[in-house]
């Protein structure tokens, strides 16, 4: 384990226990007068936490295995279009009036973003990379394949909203589409995790095949990258991650693309080195903008989602800003 | 072991080419532009499938070889080639041992120790050794071509496939990384230049294969595969050879 992870880890092991007790109702650990303290931190704010250390973990190595993917720090793990089709799923377990059963809403994510890995895995399938096929296209014909399952799944969602069977309906899918952990519960957790933790496993695996990519595609193959391989690695590691974070909490924006930036200068910038500390990283990231969540007085609770694009945004454009003004600008942040 | 294409054939780039390559020596290729150059490095790489033909690694048909096994024994320079991630140099290097790399219990995989000697070397040979901990991005142009050489020497392959190494370097670092590339030919191994300047390849090569239109214009020694007559054919220019063995420069009338 690296300095960097062991840092991260620590700085992860002191924000949970401060996390649990933050809220509304503060917690004295010394003083523990209040009567419900020990329901409100093992049944509210426990599986509250350890969900948004899962998921951060799940968003932060997706984004570092999608930057390394694509070679460029802008994409984002919602670029295969898995994510907004895991909404999707979500949005018509709304529409249906079926998300109130347990598991529904879940299930139906689960199944979209299911529905966006086949059919990347369709589209990974059928490119040919034999006589004729350079090494050129592959990844970004699979990406804009991506791009058009994402744009297809936010004008069917859009078509959802605005034809909602009830103002009822249609108030709960825009509420639940800016993403957030507020009352999620233990079932959640037993959810998210196994799913996360799985596609973590295959992001990592994906490292060596995704340093060779740093090369160029070509070169990557000469090194013995099996591109279908990487993309099937990729379609499961990052479908399974996402999928289970939209399932459980919706869409939680930015997490994919800043954690990586974060993180990148302190690592030898190898695709393969930065996965594990972005998942770290994005998990840190999250509990602690969740914390925050539930400290800023609003009337109802802040958004995770709103609040991440918030900061996110801005960091975004100054991201684009840096990028401007590095001359020779070939993928490789400063 | 020899590495042989025979009719090899790409639709609209190469047609029906034949050849059989020797290790020891350097290779050579060259060709107007669009004369099927870099298909054919490409194919010998196996980095394409022709549509028709094979090329033979000893006798084990490319097609045949896992990637990763072909990966350890044909190391491919692609054309300016990219770095994504500002790595620094030794990093580079070291990407060049990924197809010895794996899983610890698999077989046949190369040990911490012979990774780090291979890259050591590399370094070493490409005369990188300073340079180390640099990051690409602040490499000149010719030091970054070296460092891109000694990734691939770094995997320590039977082959060196290299397409259009000299591009974009001055004429002291094509001098420098040429005469290392030859350097690598004398310890035994199969070095294969996709070359533009056909004066490198006159002085610098033991063997030169002209392609023109994806066929085989001539295959040979450099003085005959080069004659005034050949360039005249393929190129369309009249020009004679001046300077003495070793040395030459063409003249273009």
């Amino acid at each position: 384990m690296t300095r960097l992870n062991l840092t991260l880890a620590a700085l992860l092991v002191l924000a949970l226990p401060l996390s649990l007790l933050a809220g509304k109702v503060w917690i004295d650990p010394l003083h523990p007068a209040l009567p419900n303290a020990a329901l409100i931190l093992i049944d509210l704010r426990l599986p509250r936490a350890l969900l948004a250390i899962t998921l951060g973990a799940g968003l932060g190595a997706s984004g570092a295995a999608m930057q390394g993917y694509l070679r460029n720090p802008l994409a984002d793990p919602g670029l295969f279009g898995i994510a907004p089709a895991a909404a999707l799923g979500a949005v018509l377990s709304f529409w249906t009036g079926l998300s109130a059963g347990p598991l529904i809403l879940p299930l139906f994510a689960l199944t979209g973003a299911g529905g966006a890995m086949a059919l990347l895995g369709l589209i990974a399938g059928h490119r040919g990379d034999g006589a004729g096929s350079g090494a050129g296209g592959g990844i970004a014909l699979f990406t804009l394949a991506g791009m058009m399952i994402a744009s297809l799944a936010g004008a069917l969602m859009s078509l959802a909203i605005s034809l909602a069977p009830t103002p009822f309906a249609q108030s709960e899918i825009v509420t639940w589409l800016m993403g957030a952990l507020t009352d999620r519960s233990w079932s959640d957790l037993t959810l998210a995790a196994p799913l996360t933790f799985a596609g973590l496993a295959l992001l990592r695996a994906s490292g060596p095949s995704l340093d060779a990519l740093l090369l160029g595609e070509a070169a990557a193959r000469s090194l013995g990258l099996e591109p279908r391989r990487l993309q099937a690695l990729l379609i499961a590691g990052v479908g399974l991650t996402v999928g289970a974070g939209v399932a459980v909490a919706g869409i939680i924006g930015f997490v994919g693309l800043m954690v990586p930036h974060v993180v990148r200068p302190f690592t030898d910038r190898r695709p393969s080195r930065l996965i594990v500390p972005s998942a770290l990283a994005g998990a840190l990231l999250l509990l602690v903008a969740d914390c925050l969540c539930r400290l800023i007085p609003t009337v109802t609770e802040l958004r995770l989602g709103i609040a991440l694009s918030l900061v996110g945004a801005p960091f975004f454009l100054a991201l684009l800003l840096r990028l401007r003004r590095t001359p020779a600008f070939d993928g490789g942040l400063g | 072991m020899s590495l042989a294409a025979s009719a090899l054939t790409l639709p609209g780039r190469l047609h029906g080419v034949t050849l059989s390559l020797e290790p020891g020596q350097l290779t050579a290729i060259v060709g107007p532009n669009g004369a099927g150059k870099s298909s054919l490095l490409a194919c010998l790489a196996g980095l394409v499938t022709p549509a028709h033909g094979t090329v033979l690694l000893g006798e084990t048909p490319l097609a045949q070889l896992p990637p990763r096994q072909r990966a350890r024994r044909l190391g491919y320079l692609p054309q300016s080639p990219e770095v994504a991630w500002d790595v620094t140099v030794e990093t580079l290097v070291a990407l060049g041992r990924l197809p010895w790399q794996g899983a610890p219990l698999h077989r046949a995989h190369a040990t911490p120790a012979q990774d780090h000697a291979a890259v050591e070397a590399a370094l070493s040979g490409m005369d990188l050794a300073d340079l180390r901990r640099r990051p690409v991005s602040r490499l000149s142009g010719g030091e970054r071509a070296r460092a891109l050489a000694a990734r691939v020497l770094a995997g320590a392959p039977e082959w060196l496939l290299a397409d259009e190494p000299l591009a974009n370097l001055d004429l002291a670092h094509a001098a420098a990384l040429i005469a290392r590339l030859k350097a690598e030919a004398r310890t035994g191994r199969g070095v294969v230049l996709v070359l533009h300047d056909l004066a490198a390849a006159m002085n610098h090569a033991d063997r030169v294969i002209v392609l023109a239109g994806g066929q085989v214009a001539a295959d040979g020694a450099p003085e005959q595969a080069l004659s005034p007559a050949l360039i005249e054919r393929v190129w369309q220019v009249s020009g004679e050879w001046l300077g003495e063995a070793g040395r030459r420069t063409l003249s273009i009338a």
